[in-house]
């Protein structure tokens, strides 16, 4: 073993310059062990308790608010004509954007050979699944008769009625399944090997039981892990355009209506950017108090945290881009709808909206991230994450709101006023996704273990001999 | 099936990848053929040792594909045309440009499944019973630090002396005996 590195030391790669990705001084047997060791003890951190206990009580504020919906109807919230469509929309776009940053970091980097990504891969993927839940949720409850959400999808019935398919929330429906099908395929295919190792260091009958079953008999053979390997990338190649697809499919939720701010053929790329601009804020929401509080500072290192600071920079130029493009298309198009539209933003009774989104999704964030002092400042970055996230939310609250309740006809125009019912239901789904994440990483391996091994120098092999003849000979 | 008896093979394991891939070239070249390498994480030299170049799950993928993207568009068009035909602000009822989005989701969503559960198919898994499991050395290293080589019983040139002194001239940790 090296001399050990103190937590939070910058352990600088002679070699580039760079943060190493994994702290020197581990084996394979090493991070086996901290990684399986985490999921397999029975002394379970209080702390962890304590945290579900906080995430659970928020958490009922769904069952409480779904319960009053489901009886009373979606009166109970603040959508209304002219703003038919209000928290619903915004928190379903706002979840599953944050979900995209998963399957970037899962099939993107991979593609890209970005070993760095291997850490934080299995978190983000997880991530990506609890968001798609707290996403889904919201169109399947806003339909005003839940109970017959089943109609969205093409099933033969006796009413003979099928499917609308130039209507892009039957598009939608596809996209969002889909997404949370391959999603959880993804990410189980990824944890097989990882089950194997727990099922052999499990200890207890029922969590060897538990985990044996969940590995399929995994055994770690040269012929399962090439064929596992090819599955892999294909699956990552499948998932790229797959979550591009996604968010270009929700932003035609919007850009396929007829509506000024909501009908332009910009939102399908600054969705996307914006949906994995918003997705890495929170694996930084997510990665910096696990690493801390699990000890983990030697496999999410600095180095993984200033890279993912560094896609937040670029994407979030993309968002910005898109927003100065918003801005100048409503002048260039000599729309005189487009310019209200874009004055009613700015200067219109919710101006508030729109200079919030200016200010925690550019100005902050842009502004500061180019520092590499405050890219590897942890806690800094942990406050940015929220504020961007604050910001993303804003952003899909303008996009939806204000075309919305200021639209063509002088007089029928509104306002929006959220109700409590709708704030309890967004603030309930964070209890409920911080409940989910928290089971995961008590229950499941929360690094992938096969992937951080193949990260050490242990696994280079030295030649002996051009060939097996020469081999035998120096062996013997 | 029958229940198999007698040794399935001898198990030797390494502490290190490299010389698996060593043991298991050598043992390529003096003519072994059944044989197995098992590693903790995926060694591709070992692979290599092993001529293992080909698999067919990028088949099995593709096939997925074509059948996700056929059955996605021809659903779309029996209903949009004959099923249960609409007109939505007079557009054909064969408006096929909308019908890509599903058809590309349901491609990817049938070539997903069928890459990951047709590699899973290929692997044989799911196999809780293996009779390496048997092996008293096996559970507690290849999932974890270990590398292991078995030659199968079943190939022509195994015998059990001579394969195992064979073996263990490649400073193998241990060289075990697995029974079915």
């Amino acid at each position: 073993m090296a001399t050990k590195v103190p937590i939070n030391d910058p352990m600088i790669d002679p070699r580039t310059g760079e943060y190493a990705v994994i702290a020197p001084g581990h084996n394979f047997k090493s991070v086996t062990q901290k990684i399986a060791g985490l999921v397999l003890t029975s002394n379970t951190p209080l702390g962890w308790f304590f945290g579900l206990l906080v995430a659970g009580g928020v958490a009922t504020l769904v069952v409480i608010s779904v319960t009053w919906l489901f009886l009373k109807g979606v009166g109970i919230w603040g959508v209304t004509m002219p703003g038919a469509w209000g928290f619903a929309i915004i928190n379903f776009v706002w979840w599953i954007g944050i979900g995209h940053a998963g399957t970037l970091i899962s099939a993107i980097l991979l593609l890209f050979k970005q070993t760095w990504r291997n850490s934080i891969n299995r978190f983000a993927e997880a991530m990506t699944i609890f968001a798609v839940v707290c996403a889904g949720m919201f169109p399947l409850i806003h339909v005003g008769r839940p109970w017959l959400g089943y109609w969205l999808f093409p099933y033969p019935n006796t009413m003979n009625v099928w499917p609308q398919w130039r209507s892009p929330l039957a598009w939608d429906v596809f996209a969002v399944s889909t997404y949370a099908t391959i999603s959880v395929v993804f990410w189980y295919i990824g944890m097989i090997p990882d089950f194997g190792t727990l099922r052999d260091r499990a200890q207890m009958p029922l969590a060897k039981y538990f985990y044996g079953i969940l590995s399929l008999g995994w055994r770690g053979s040269t012929r399962h892990w090439i064929r596992y390997e090819t599955a892999s990338l294909l699956l990552a190649g499948l998932s790229t355009p797959l979550v591009l697809s996604v968010h270009t499919v929700i932003s035609f939720d919007f850009a396929v209506a007829a509506l000024a701010g909501w009908h332009t053929t910009i939102f399908p790329p600054y969705f996307v950017a914006g949906a994995v601009y918003s997705g890495f804020a929170m694996v930084l929401t997510l990665a910096i108090p696990i690493r801390k509080f699990y000890h983990m500072e030697d496999l999410v290192t600095l180095r993984h945290l200033d890279n993912m600071a560094k896609v937040m920079l670029a994407t979030g130029s993309i968002v910005a881009y898109g927003y100065g493009m918003e801005v100048f298309m409503s002048w260039y198009s000599a729309s005189h709808w487009e310019f209200f539209m874009m004055w009613n933003r700015m200067f219109g009774p919710m101006w508030w909206g729109y200079w919030m989104l200016i200010l925690t999704n550019i100005a902050i964030p842009l502004t500061t991230l180019w520092s590499r002092k405050l890219r590897v400042n942890v806690g800094y970055l942990f406050v940015l994450s929220f504020i961007v996230n604050i910001g993303m939310w804003f952003e899909r609250f303008v996009i939806v709101v204000t075309s919305l309740y200021r639209e063509y006809l002088p007089s029928s125009w509104g306002t929006y006023v959220a109700t409590k019912w709708d704030y309890m239901l967004f603030i309930g789904t964070w209890g409920l996704f911080t409940c989910l994440f928290l089971l995961f990483v008590r229950f499941l391996p929360m690094i992938p273990m096969s992937e951080i091994r193949m990260m050490l120098p242990q696994t280079k092999i030295t030649r002996r001999g051009p060939d097996a003849e020469t081999v035998i000979e120096e062996t013997t | 099936m029958p229940r198999k008896e007698g040794i399935y093979g001898l198990l030797a394991e390494f502490n290190t990848p490299s010389e698996l891939v060593h043991a298991t070239e050598a043992a390529q070249a003096a003519g072994y053929r059944r044989m197995e390498c098992y590693t903790p994480y995926p060694v591709e030299e070992a692979a290599t040792a092993l001529n293992f170049h080909k698999n067919r799950v990028p088949l099995v993928c593709l096939l997925g594909g074509l059948m996700g993207v056929t059955t996605a568009f021809l659903m779309q068009t029996w209903i949009a045309v004959w099923a249960y035909p609409l007109n939505i602000a007079g557009r054909p009822l064969f408006s096929w440009p909308a019908f890509i989005i599903p058809a590309y989701e349901w491609t990817i969503l049938f070539s997903g499944l069928a890459a990951g559960f047709g590699m899973i198919a290929l692997n044989g898994l799911p196999q809780l019973y293996h009779p390496l499991f048997n092996a008293p050395n096996f559970r507690n290293g290849a999932t974890t630090d270990k590398f292991f080589l078995c030659l199968e019983a079943a190939d022509p040139q195994f015998s059990p002396s001579g394969t195992r002194s064979f073996l263990e001239q490649f400073h193998a940790v241990s060289v075990v005996e697995v029974d079915h």
